[in-house]
């Protein structure tokens, strides 16, 4: 189990690099530079709230995993 | 008849249980009452969403507007972690009892004051913003609220019966949103269409100040979490628990297991099931909105036992399986029910009953515009399964003519209500039904969850955060999201459309599941000084049992 969280520790740094990528790219900058009321609202909940928790945390949970934090040896 | 006993042990034994629980139960009574009217203020505001959005927004876009109550609304749950963060820290080093009897105090005079504020059409941009203020007064009180009840309850607690003890705490957030959907229920009811879309939606904000009163009197008399204050006297609190919470990389991982291991698939589940289900069927599927409060209120009231019964099941088999079971059928089982449910009303597959169609024009002078008129095509359409729609498309007309916008002649702005029949009102109340059922699974264990992953010291702040970056943030922020991501897929004309919200929920939901099954252990924890109450000669011990 400590190798698989290990592993899943390289996953987690994966997967808040990708939100930080199509948080900034697709979903964030685009929509809060749109004239519609309906992309700026939801752009700036993307760019303010929910992209800084998931790409911080996740990735700070990511590189625990991977330095063995969670292992059973550790909690 | 009295109970006999064979010894003098035995009858003090006795006396002594009963003494507990009574205690338990003062202490149950006293908290879940005050988090619950916590809880009902909070969610006055998410129930009347449709309203507040023309009272306190401009009228030219409805779906702007609706979105932007939305945002208002989620803004509350955005500013819940700080309340967490401010009130958490107070709660460890002042203490539970003083720290939620302030979050009462301001939840109250909050929602008060929002009931008081003048609508957009008389102080213009002045009313979305004090809104928004007092809006986020509210999230900050909820964030310490919620925690120190919590921990007030699970620090009076056997530990063999945490998980059903503050399964009661747990079903105060559903009794909340129930007790809120009766309240508008009955002031729509007891008022005319008119008077209540006037002032009538300010009196839920208004009754929030009674109910404070009086569970403020109640909490007052209680006393301070007996661990707690025995760690106060021997000196024993933190004196800095935001630094020992989040600055200690032995707690503030465990912060993080919390959020993406349970907190955060919770949250979505939960806001999912009791409050994007109303949203679906009031905007996507247009039923009038009476008639989905009251199904919301039957599917809210059958499903709130549930939450004690999953809470006492987490005793037996801890509370991961039930939590992590809840999170994967959920998953499993959206996109179904929420396609049944909009199926079940779709009135383009119905057929209009003989005689089934009445239109009528009406034509009113401008509110504003003395020369302009509005005109009423008024449509009430009575299908074979008994379903009526009512729409209504207004048209504004200018002494000239119609008034156009970009070249065009304006389009009506269309507002459809939709009554459905018996049969299909049973088959949407079963259906939100069962996904109370998954809101009681994930929710009724998570309280006794968070407490035994946090010691005494820090346990309100560390609790606290991830509770409501879970719920506040990924959950709150839900209905708003979905609905965007709802309205987009409508435009982009995707042939499922109105099951593109989802996608949020179950993403969330299954990350938190990979972790939680993963990561967190199955067996349930005790908290640091469980064996101080079992041994009272025992020392407290410094380091969490995690």
């Amino acid at each position: 189990m400590d190798s698989l969280k290990k592993i899943l520790g390289i996953v987690w740094l994966v997967v808040a690099a990708i939100v930080a990528y199509y948080g900034l790219t697709v979903f964030g900058i685009p929509k809060v530079m749109s004239e519609k009321t309906d992309d700026n609202v939801f752009g700036w909940i993307i760019l303010t709230v929910l992209m800084p928790i998931i790409v911080g945390g996740l990735g700070i949970f990511g590189w625990y995993s991977f330095k063995g934090e969670y292992s059973d040896k550790n909690s | 008849m009295s109970k006999k006993f064979t010894s003098q042990l035995e009858h003090d034994a006795y006396v002594e249980e009963k003494k507990k629980n009574r205690t338990i139960w003062g202490v149950i009574m006293a908290s879940s009452l005050g988090t619950l009217i916590e809880w009902y203020d909070f969610y006055i505001f998410g129930s009347l969403a449709v309203v507040l959005a023309t009272k306190f927004f401009p009228a030219d876009n409805p779906t702007a507007a609706f979105l932007s109550t939305l945002a208002t609304f989620a803004a509350g749950f955005v500013v819940r972690p700080f309340g967490a963060l401010f009130f958490g820290r107070l709660g460890d080093i002042i203490g539970r009892k003083y720290t939620f009897l302030v979050t009462l105090l301001i939840m109250g005079f909050s929602t008060f004051l929002i009931g008081c504020v003048p609508t957009y059409e008389t102080i213009g941009f002045v009313a979305p913003v004090l809104v928004l203020i007092l809006r986020l007064l509210q999230g900050l009180a909820l964030g310490g609220e919620y925690g120190g009840a919590a921990t007030y309850v699970a620090e009076y607690s056997q530990p063999h019966r945490r998980g059903y003890w503050t399964s009661w705490i747990q079903t105060t957030a559903t009794a909340g949103l129930f007790i809120s959907l009766i309240v508008i229920l009955v002031t729509k009811t007891s008022l005319s269409a008119e008077e209540f879309d006037s002032w009538g939606w300010r009196i839920p904000f208004w009754i929030s100040i009674l109910m404070v009163g009086v569970s403020y009197i109640i909490r007052r008399n209680m006393a301070e979490s007996p661990l707690f204050a025995k760690a106060k006297k021997e000196g024993k609190t933190s004196k800095n628990p935001l630094k020992e919470s989040f600055g200690n990389k032995f707690n503030f991982k465990f912060v993080l297991l919390a959020l993406f291991g349970a907190v955060m698939g919770q949250g979505v589940i939960w806001y999912t099931g009791q409050f994007y289900a109303m949203s679906f069927m009031q905007k996507v599927m247009n039923i009038d909105s009476a008639q989905v409060d009251t199904m919301m209120a039957l599917a809210l009231f059958m499903g709130t036992p549930l939450f004690i019964l999953f809470g006492w099941l987490s005793d037996k088999v801890g509370r991961k399986p039930i939590m992590m079971i809840g999170m994967l059928i959920a998953i499993i089982a959206y996109r179904p029910i929420y396609k049944t449910m909009y199926k079940s009303v779709n009135i383009e597959s119905k057929i209009v009953a003989k005689n089934g169609l009445t239109e009528k024009r009406t034509v009113k002078v401008h509110a504003k515009i003395a020369t302009d008129s509005l005109i009423t095509f008024h449509q009430e359409k009575i299908f074979t399964d008994g379903t009526l729609l009512k729409k209504d498309s207004i048209v504004h007309w200018a002494a000239a003519g119609p008034i156009i916008k970009d070249g065009k002649p304006e389009a009506p702005l269309v507002k459809e209500a939709i009554t459905v029949n018996p049969d299909t009102r049973w088959l949407l109340i079963m259906l939100v039904f069962i996904q109370v059922v998954f809101v009681t699974m994930v929710y009724g264990p998570i309280a006794a969850f968070l407490v035994e992953m946090f010691p005494l010291k820090i346990r309100y702040t560390s609790m606290s955060l991830p509770y409501h970056i879970g719920n506040g943030v990924f959950g709150g922020l839900l209905p708003a999201v979905a609905t965007y991501l709802v309205t987009s897929g409508k435009d982009a004309g995707h042939a499922e459309w109105y099951l593109e919200g989802l996608w949020y929920p179950i993403v969330v939901a299954g990350v938190c599941l990979v972790i939680g099954t993963i990561y967190l252990k199955t067996k349930n924890k005790s908290l640091e000084e469980d064996e101080v109450v079992e041994s009272p000669a025992a020392s407290v011990v410094e380091n969490p049992v995690v």
